[in-house]
């Protein structure tokens, strides 16, 4: 029998035949996450009902030496969760129970397979809501956000799932069950929490999140501003933040997303805009109500030619819509596209905009802007169509150059979709190898033996323990030169 | 010449830590400079020395040769205030932070502390409840590795998910996986209005603020045995929410803090409680018993406490009560005497993964051996 086949039966005997796939047919349902143009036919499918079958099947697959990959929703924009062909997809999307709600702690403790959205409901009749709320939140999983550490429009204000997770239950590539922080904050020793929130599956699977609840705002107030052009809705983002003012979200889009976005939702956004501002304030009525004067002051000086205020719940839900639906709509206005998430620092939003515009004319494709105007988290959308030959590998070489573009202003090739497979090779662009290295280190002290989501994140896997410094005497011919 | 002989002077009769006298002292002005020294110097044992004001803190270290003291370190490389963003090396005195204009890094920490030692002993004070603690406002560090590699993570944008963020893993590390040389942190605007309430009020009534519609900053509890305990909360923003908190708690409105506000208790033993937000009153009240004044964040489950005396059975009092709030006791400080015999840091989890991080930074264990979670 092959290995394959001889860990099939074992994981079979321990944790029942019907959670182990290793139907073709079954399995290629398995074979990409969101980013659908990598994809891999796992070796096994393992749908766990429980921590246990986890610990299980990393144990067996630490025994054989097989990789093994997690697997949430499967939503995730950069192939974090692509399978390995000979190796095990540990789904955990079954994993749905809320374990504890606890309003009077400000924590809920979930299950890995719950559903982002599923938290915020659960806590929201007790005056209470989970902060991080990436767009995906619907379809989303928890256990996905603590490996990509997600972020969502609110994160400006509120930080991300890494300010927001107290506690982990992981097992480690050996099959261990290790707990990582807990319910309250500050847990003793280094803080193997924070390093593997957004470690991308590559540390262990999450079996169990401890969530920090946060109480629902006395009020919200949703603002949007129509200008001339991305350049004055800049001005306006810029203005308000020097203003001191910390909304909760401030998100911009461009003529063309807007135009995808209204074939797609009919939102209704203000005809001829170059651009739209989406702000939104929270927190007690006295102090948004000063601070909603000053923003909405603050468009209008900066060139804002149309204002719309929400009144009320529903209004706010057609503001939002538009935002919301832009990665979708833009499929209504282009054949293909690519997504890119890039980071730059937000006072750099006006030059990097008209740079990506003219990279985009130079190889004659569009690009679609709708981004996190707050945080200077851009999500370029390039435009293309797959059926005319060239098209894609342009489309290809803008979406590259907007990174190198926002490397180059300082910021980062990710703000919230993760390295994954597909930004692996950009890393060292961002990083020196004495940078990728250190990280690596602590690769090697979670898992040795590279079993965990291998080919992720890191760009060329290193062996462990090869000991730091031992590689820095170069070598010239067979003479070790000191 | 090697950079260590460049350096390193002889140590005076204060280049003690925990009880231990080092051999020598250096401090390297650049982080090229530190790298050279770290490289030079691989035999020998290492304590970080900041502004000192936490030197004391962890147990002693096994064996002392070198303290690299980062008093030359110093400097705000940058403040971009458009991007809310400040780079600076790590001995500037927090009190160069402090003075950001329009802006603030919003961390308690004392003045003559540095930048580097607030990352590395990841202290915090009241604000934490607003705008959480060193961890959540570093963005980007350099740190000098102890084989000598110069090593970056994460960068200057507030979001950022390339690679693992490291800076959490170096935060509160206590100088046991390298020396920080550069820390950018994210900044906030220095707000408008800043309101205390102070209220003579039990630690529960700490509940009736968090569930109120109030957006306090800060909500601490100070208590000393045979006093009334006190509760003082900060209001800050362009609203002003005291009158309704001061009504509610029957309280005062100042706009200046209680004199033992952000100020940890007094003792020669210090010790660190943690617990969930409902569990707060009892641990308290179970410090309070047995002879602590406590201080600390009724908001966020944090609280200091400081007494005078044979620490032994009333840290394990301390730490039971901890764990049934969910939490942990970790011993801060105590008389060199007894520290040797006291569990400072407790039962901690995930040490074995611990214990192999720290062997991957540091095979050899020559950056402050001992002082740290589990003997690290
Ligand atoms: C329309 C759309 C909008 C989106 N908007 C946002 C957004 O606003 N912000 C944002 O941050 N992201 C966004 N995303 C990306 C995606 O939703 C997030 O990355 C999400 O966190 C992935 O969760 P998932 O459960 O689908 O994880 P998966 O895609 O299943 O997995 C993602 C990664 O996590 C690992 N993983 C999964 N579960 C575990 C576990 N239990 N333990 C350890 N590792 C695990 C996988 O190995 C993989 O590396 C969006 C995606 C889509 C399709
Ligand atoms: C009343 C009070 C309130 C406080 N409130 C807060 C608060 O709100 N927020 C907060 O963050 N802190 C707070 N602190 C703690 C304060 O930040 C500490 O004083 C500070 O963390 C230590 O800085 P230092 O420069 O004096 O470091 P030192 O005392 O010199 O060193 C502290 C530790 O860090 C290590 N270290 C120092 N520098 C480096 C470096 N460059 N690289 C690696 N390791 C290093 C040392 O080896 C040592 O283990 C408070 C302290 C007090 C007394």
């Amino acid at each position: 029998m092959m290995a394959i086949d001889v860990l099939a039966a074992r994981l079979r005997a321990r944790i029942g035949a019907e959670r182990v796939l290793t139907d073709r047919q079954q399995l290629r349902t398995y074979e990409c996450d969101g980013l659908a143009h990598y994809k891999v036919i796992p070796a096994l499918v393992v749908l766990a009902g429980s921590e246990e079958d986890v610990a299980t099947a990393v144990r067996e697959c630490a025994a054989a030496k097989v990789p093994f990959v997690a697997r949430g929703s499967g939503t995730g924009l950069s192939g974090g969760a692509l399978p390995h062909a000979d190796g095990v997809l540990i789904v955990t999307s079954q994993l749905r129970e809320i374990i504890d709600l606890r309003p009077e702690d400000e924590r809920a403790v979930v299950q890995p397979g719950v559903i982002n959205l599923q938290v915020t409901k659960a806590a929201t009749p007790h005056g209470y809501y989970y902060a991080p709320d990436p767009s995906s939140q619907q379809i989303c999983s928890i256990g996905g956000n603590v490996a990509e550490n997600s972020g969502g429009a609110h994160c400006l204000k509120y930080g991300f799932t890494t300010n927001h997770v107290t506690g982990l239950r992981v097992v480690a590539p050996d099959g261990e069950v290790v707990r990582l922080g807990g319910m309250a904050p500050d847990t003793p020793g280094y803080d193997l929490l924070g390093a593997f929130v957004g470690s991308e599956g590559t540390l262990g699977i999450a079996t169990e999140v401890t969530v920090k609840l946060t109480r629902l705002p006395e009020t919200v107030r949703t603002l949007l501003a129509a200008f001339d052009s991305t350049d004055h809705a800049g001005a306006a983002t810029s203005a308000i933040i020097a203003a001191g003012v910390v909304p909760a979200a401030i998100e911009m889009m461009d003529a063309l997303s807007i135009e995808a976005a209204e074939s797609a939702v009919h939102c209704n956004y203000p005809a001829g805009a170059g651009a739209v501002l989406i702000v939104e304030l929270d927190g007690p009525v006295t102090e948004v109500e000063a601070q909603f004067g000053a923003v909405t002051r603050l468009c209008e000086e900066a060139g804002a030619f149309e204002l719309r205020v929400a009144a009320d719940d529903q209004e706010r839900q057609l503001i939002w819509r538009g935002r919301k639906s832009a990665f979708a709509a833009v499929g209504r206005i282009s054949p293909d596209y690519i997504v890119q998430d890039g980071v730059i620092p937000r006072t750099a939003l006006p030059v990097v905009l008209r740079r990506i515009n003219e990279v985009a004319g130079e190889h004659g494709v569009r690009v679609a802007n709708v981004f996190h105007a707050g945080d200077g988290n851009l999500h370029p959308l390039v435009l293309f169509d797959d059926a005319v030959p060239g098209e894609a590998e342009r489309a290809e070489a803008v979406s590259g150059a907007i990174l190198d573009l926002c490397i180059e202003h300082g910021g980062s090739i990710t703000g919230e979709h993760g390295v994954g497979v597909d930004k692996a090779r950009y890393m060292p662009r961002m990083f020196s190898d004495a940078d990728l290295e250190t990280m690596h280190l602590v690769r090697c002290a979670f898992d040795p033996d590279n079993l965990a989501n291998p080919g992720k994140v890191f760009p060329t896997p290193r062996l462990c323990g090869e000991r730091p410094g031992s590689r820095k005497h170069a070598a010239f011919d067979g003479v070790e030169v000191f | 010449m090697s950079a260590l002989d460049d350096l390193a002077v002889k140590a005076g009769d204060d280049d003690v830590v925990g009880g231990v006298p080092a051999r020598l002292v250096a401090a390297p002005a650049s982080t090229e400079e530190a790298a050279a020294l770290i490289a030079a110097s691989a035999d020998l044992n290492v304590v970080i020395r900041g502004g000192g004001t936490k030197i004391e803190w962890g147990t002693p270290p096994r064996d002392l040769d070198l303290i690299i003291d980062t008093r030359r370190l110093t400097g705000v490389v940058e403040h971009a205030a458009g991007d809310l963003i400040t780079v600076v090396r790590a001995g500037t005195p927090m009190a160069e932070l402090h003075a950001l204009p329009g802006q603030q890094l919003a961390l308690d920490a004392p003045a003559t502390a540095t930048a580097g030692g607030t990352v590395a002993a990841n202290a915090s004070g009241p604000r934490r409840l607003r705008y959480g603690t060193a961890r959540d406002l570093l963005i980007g560090i350099t740190v000098v590795r102890p084989d000598g590699t110069i090593t970056k993570a994460g960068g200057k944008v507030v979001k950022n998910v390339a690679g693992y963020d490291l800076g959490k893993l170096y935060t509160g590390s206590f100088g046991t996986l390298g020396l920080i040389t550069e820390c950018v942190f994210r900044l906030h605007p220095v707000p408008a209005t800043a309101f205390f309430v102070r209220a003579a009020a039990p630690p529960g009534s700490a509940a009736r603020i968090l569930a109120g519609q109030f957006a306090a900053s800060a909500l601490e509890v100070h208590a000393v045995p045979g006093a009334d305990p006190e509760i003082a909360v900060l209001l800050e923003g362009a609203a002003d929410r005291s009158a309704e908190v001061a009504h509610l708690l029957d309280g005062e409105v100042s706009d200046e803090p209680p004199p033992w506000w952000g100020v940890t208790p007094p003792g020669t033993v210090l010790v660190k409680l943690t617990g969930v937000l409902s569990q707060v009153p009892a641990l308290v009240a179970t410090a309070v018993g047995a002879g602590a004044t406590v201080t600390g964040s009724a908001g966020a489950g944090v609280l200091y406490a400081g007494f005078t005396g044979d620490p032994h059975g009333r840290v394990e009092l301390l730490r039971a009560a901890a764990v049934r709030a969910g939490g942990h006791a970790v011993v801060l400080t105590a008389p060199d005497d007894v520290r040797d015999t006291l569990d400072m840091w407790g039962p901690v989890p995930g040490l074995a993964l611990m214990r192999r991080v720290k062997d991957q930074f540091d095979p050899a264990h020559r950056f402050a051996p001992g002082r740290f979670a589990g003997g690290i």
